[in-house]
């Protein structure tokens, strides 16, 4: 695996994360929609990567899964937080602001040195 | 914690579950199922709808895939799928499979069990703490390099050495252990106070040798072997403090030693006493019986010792010149001593066991060879289908991996059964003098040894069907539907594997040759005797009642009568030490009227009864032998060896000469009155020594040992001599009862030449076996891919003559070369293996010129079945077959 896709999956877990602790417990669609919406057609998300990435959180025990009935009645599988998961969504959000804003202050400072 | 969890659940989804895969289907269903739902509510077409939802999901299968791989471990899913495939497609070709792990299993097998001995002897540690900085420390004299030491030096060279922590002391000793049903001959040893804490072994009960207890004065104590303990102490705790009676003097028993304690030295040792210094050998300075082992100081090494042993043995020879004259020092790892006599042979039994390994991997890789050939089809077939070159490497590692697996699985279990097989085959005598053999069995080293091994056999066998490489040519192979004639690259290589085949059983062949013709020539030796048909043993009497020399002499008188007149026994008689024992037990002599050096002169000294020449049917070659009334009343008389008479009176009659102690003593001069043909007293490779012989009846001893010439088969004979010997009192022991046959075939030199000829020789039979069977495999398949080239001949009108000898001269051509390379092969490995052979030189002609043409004739048989299926093609067939 290349470093891109591993900044790429750990962003796309946070996002999951997130969305599951906004929205309670939710099925693979919906979490896909709901960060292509949230992203606002900045990230053109290939629905099939999504469950890989579930899988692994599943795997890690961040969250976990249970079939379900979907608002339309549809059944499918929902994915809620687990105790794991919500110190790891904390954990991981902090580090990203962090990181943001080192990397805002960083180009920031870059620019104007130029 | 996190990772280690999901690594779990991926361990755990390496079972194939179905329930996890539909679960993945209907996830994914019900995913499309919502978008769709979505994308109708958005006013699409259903079509549309699902072709957008599909569209956005990016594939069914991809996804699939990607949770597939996430849920388990690829690398491991497609091993495991490779293995699969490689059992199947092995499965699929029974014949070629079993084959193939036979072979392995074979050449595996017996160099693991080979191994397992060379492990057992050379590479696991002897059981002493820290046992490199062991030494063995002897006197040496020029005739005996590694002589033995004499008490009084022995306390000289512990209180002036500054090279050794310690310096210890042992020696063989018999004792009569009187037990509740009688007294019994037992083999024990004794040993200084600190022998045990040299060694760095602490019994398990009780406790060890304190200082001093091994002083005349010192109360008498007993240290029990552990079987000793176990055997015939029942293994009760409650021995220690116990008295028991050992040859009428009561010792106490203080300690057992550990079940896994061996020393091969004293092999049979099971009852360990200490000096007590006493009588007229320990207390003389000239007598050497004892032996020496040394824990080196740290940072002195055996160069350094040995140098300070010789500067006080120098010194000890100008303070004792009668003494000690010409006796330096010997300073030798004891593992040297313990194991240096099998080294060179298990250097070679391991060195013909990879041979055969050897042979059989190159079989196998041929095999390989043949069969990455017929599946060139199926090769080609997967690489159009997309399988890459580094997938279809992968499945050939992984099938040769499977067959080494199976090949190494059935050769351990072989080496398992085959290791205690062997070591029962070694006589006990011999085995008790290498107790280090006990431990032998499948241990951490050989299973890493067999693992090693067959990792290199995978690689190997990995890399040969690509020597082809068969990919190279994915469109040929489709175009020709894999019927293609054989690559002359392949056949090039194919007629390599059988030269090496061929050759390695050269090697082996003679190898096994030349072992067993040295067997045969030491067997041949002239013993100076008659072996057959003379019964042997050993009596011991118990020292209190038969201390005195009238004694001693009386009961040999009485011990030689009785047997004699048993019927069926011829003649018999007693001598201090039998032939084709060692050479040693040595006398120094200073020959009357001769100027005299100093230097001593050192000859094999054994004390015979009268008759005793007789019983052996020596020769005698001037002179006469002993009679019965020569006895301490009358003038001293010996009988001297050829050898001696011929380096000591060149061109001078010996009789009526006379010669003495070293100091020419009155009551030491001896007239010679005979000269007997040199009777092999020590091992049957070692050289004759002088010797001289002196009448029983005028050094007669309680312990010695008997000769008895039976009119028919010795061993029958053995109960009613030992019957009559205890007729004469109970408490006698008879010990080490053997026919000399028997002692002579199983004596350390005969018995391991000819264990390891048999050894070799099946190794070379197997090798052999292999050998024309690769050839077989290699004409045969030429002759099956050529069934064309010689349709078309035969049909032009060749006589089916020319075809026979067309693969005949090939095949020929292939056993030439081998055999060549293996003679030379052969000569050089027999050049390193010089040490075990006897009166036979490395290049023996007639072995070498038997083993050529025994593999020549093979080779030709091996070639003529398929040369004749080839003249017998039919054209009509082999021409329409296109």
């Amino acid at each position: 695996m290349s470093d891109k896709a591993d900044v790429w999956q750990g962003t796309l877990a946070l996002m999951v994360l997130k969305t599951l602790q906004t929205l309670g417990p939710l099925h693979g669609y919906g979490i896909a929609r709901r960060i292509e919406q949230t992203s606002g057609q900045l990230l053109s998300l290939n629905y099939g990567t999504l469950y890989p990435a579930l899988l692994k959180l599943e795997q890690e025990g961040s969250i976990a899964s249970a079939w379900g009935t979907s608002e339309n009645n549809r059944r499918a599988k929902f994915y809620r937080l687990t105790r794991t998961g919500r110190k790891q969504l904390e954990r991981q959000a902090r580090e990203w602001e962090q990181a943001t804003v080192i990397l805002a202050r960083f180009l920031a400072s870059s620019e104007g040195s130029s | 914690m996190k990772r280690l969890r999901a690594w779990m659940s991926r361990l755990a989804g390496l079972v194939p579950s179905q329930r996890r895969e539909r679960e993945l289907a209907d996830e994914i269903e019900s995913h499309l199922q919502m978008h769709v739902d979505d994308n109708l509510r958005a006013g699409m077409t259903p079509e549309e709808a699902r072709r957008d939802a599909l569209l956005k999901l990016g594939g069914v299968e991809s996804t699939r895939d990607a949770c597939r791989e996430r849920s388990t471990i690829p690398l491991i899913e497609h091993l495991l799928q490779d293995v699969r495939f490689a059992l199947r497609q092995l499965a699929r070709n029974p014949g070629f499979t079993l084959t193939a792990v036979l072979v392995l299993a074979l050449g595996l097998g017996a160099s693991a069990a080979i191994f397992g001995f060379v492990d057992a002897a050379l590479i696991r540690p002897l059981p002493y703490a820290d046992a490199g900085r062991l030494v063995d420390v002897t006197e040496s004299t020029p005739q005996i390099p590694h002589a033995a030491l004499s008490y009084p030096d022995y306390l000289d060279w512990k209180r002036l050495n500054t090279v050794f922590t310690s310096l210890d002391v042992h020696n063989g000793r018999g004792y009569m252990l009187r037990t509740s049903s009688g007294t019994e001959p037992v083999i024990g040893a004794r040993v200084s106070d600190g022998f045990f804490r040299t060694l760095g072994v602490a019994p398990f009960l009780g406790r060890g040798f304190h200082d001093g207890e091994d002083l005349a004065g010192a109360p008498h104590t007993v240290i029990l072997s552990f079987t000793a303990w176990r055997d015939r102490f029942g293994g009760r705790p409650d021995v220690i403090g116990q008295s028991v009676t050992l040859s009428d003097v009561p010792h106490t028993v203080i300690g057992v030693l550990p079940r896994e304690f061996h020393f091969a030295p004293r092999g049979r040792a099971e009852l360990w006493t200490t000096l007590h210094p006493a009588g007229s050998c320990d207390l003389r300075r000239s007598c050497h019986a004892l032996e020496g082992i040394g824990r080196l100081e740290d940072g002195v090494s055996i160069e350094t010792a040995l140098a300070e042993m010789k500067s006080i043995a120098a010194r000890l020879e100008r303070e004792y010149p009668d003494s000690n004259r010409g006796q330096g020092a010997s300073v030798l790892p004891l593992s040297e001593v313990i194991v240096g006599n099998v080294r060179p042979l298990l250097r070679a039994l391991l060195g013909a066991a990879g041979l055969l390994l050897l042979i059989a991997c190159v079989n196998v890789a041929s095999l390989l060879l043949v069969r990455s050939e017929s599946r060139r089809h199926e090769i080609a077939v997967r690489g159009a289908l997309g399988a890459s070159r580094p997938r279809l490497i992968r499945q050939f590692a992984t099938e040769s991996l499977v067959l080494v697996a199976g090949g190494t699985a059935a050769g351990l279990i072989l080496a398992t059964w085959a290791m205690p097989l062997l070591a029962r085959l070694i006589p006990a005598d011999l085995m008790a003098a290498m107790p280090y053999l006990r431990g032998l069995g499948l241990n951490a080293h050989v299973v890493a040894f067999a693992g090693g091994v067959s990792l290199l056999a995978a690689l190997l066998f990995s890399a040969t069907p690509m020597v082809r490489s068969p990919w190279a040519e994915v469109r040929a192979g489709l175009g020709e539907g894999g019927r293609g004639a054989a690559g002359p690259a392949w056949r090039r290589f194919g007629a390599n594997l059988v030269i090496v085949e061929l050759a390695i059983a050269v090697v082996l062949l003679v190898g096994a040759g030349l072992l067993g013709k040295s067997v045969h020539r030491l067997l041949e030796v002239d013993l100076g005797f008659e072996p057959d048909d003379l019964a042997t043993l050993a009596v011991a009497a118990p020292p209190s009642r038969y201390a005195s020399d009238e004694q001693a002499v009386a009961l040999g008188r009485e011990v030689l009568s009785r047997v004699a007149s048993l019927p069926g026994v011829e003649a018999a008689g007693i001598t201090s030490l039998l032939p084709v024992t060692f050479n040693g037990n040595t006398d120094w002599i200073r020959f009357v009227g001769r100027p005299y050096s100093g230097e001593h002169t050192e000859v094999n000294q054994r004390d015979v009864s009268a008759g005793y020449f007789e019983a052996l049917r020596a020769r005698l070659l001037r002179g006469r032998y002993f009679r019965d009334t020569e006895d301490a009343s009358k003038p001293r008389v010996v009988v001297i060896n050829r050898t001696l008479a011929r380096q000591y009176f060149p061109g001078e009659d010996p009789i009526g000469k006379r010669f003495g102690d070293t100091s020419l003593s009155p009551g030491s001069i001896k007239e010679i009155i005979g000269v007997v043909d040199d009777i092999r007293e020590g091992a049957l490779d070692a050289e004759i020594w002088p010797a001289v012989y002196y009448p029983y009846n005028q050094a007669p001893d309680a312990s010695f040992s008997l000769v008895v010439r039976t009119a028919q088969d010795a061993e029958s004979a053995q109960p009613a001599v030992s019957a009559a010997i205890r007729g004469i009192d109970p408490d006698l022991g008879i010990i080490r009862q053997a026919t000399m046959r028997s002692r002579i075939d199983t004596s350390p030199s005969a018995y391991l030449r000819r264990s390891s000829a048999w050894l070799i020789g099946g190794f070379a039979g197997l090798a052999l076996l292999l050998g024309v069977v690769g050839m077989y495999g290699v004409v045969a398949y030429s002759v099956g891919q050529r069934a064309r080239e010689i349709g078309v001949r035969i049909a032009l009108g060749a006589p089916r003559g020319s075809v026979y000898r067309l693969i005949l001269v090939e095949a020929g051509k292939l056993a030439a070369v081998g055999i060549t390379v293996g003679v030379a092969g052969a000569v050089a490995s027999a050049m390193l293996m010089r040490k075990l052979l006897f009166d036979t030189a490395a290049w023996d002609v007639p072995t070498l010129a038997a083993v050529a043409s025994a593999l020549a004739v093979s080779a030709l048989l091996a070639s003529y079945f398929p040369a004749r299926r080839a003249a017998s093609v039919d054209p009509l067939r082999a021409l329409r077959a296109e």
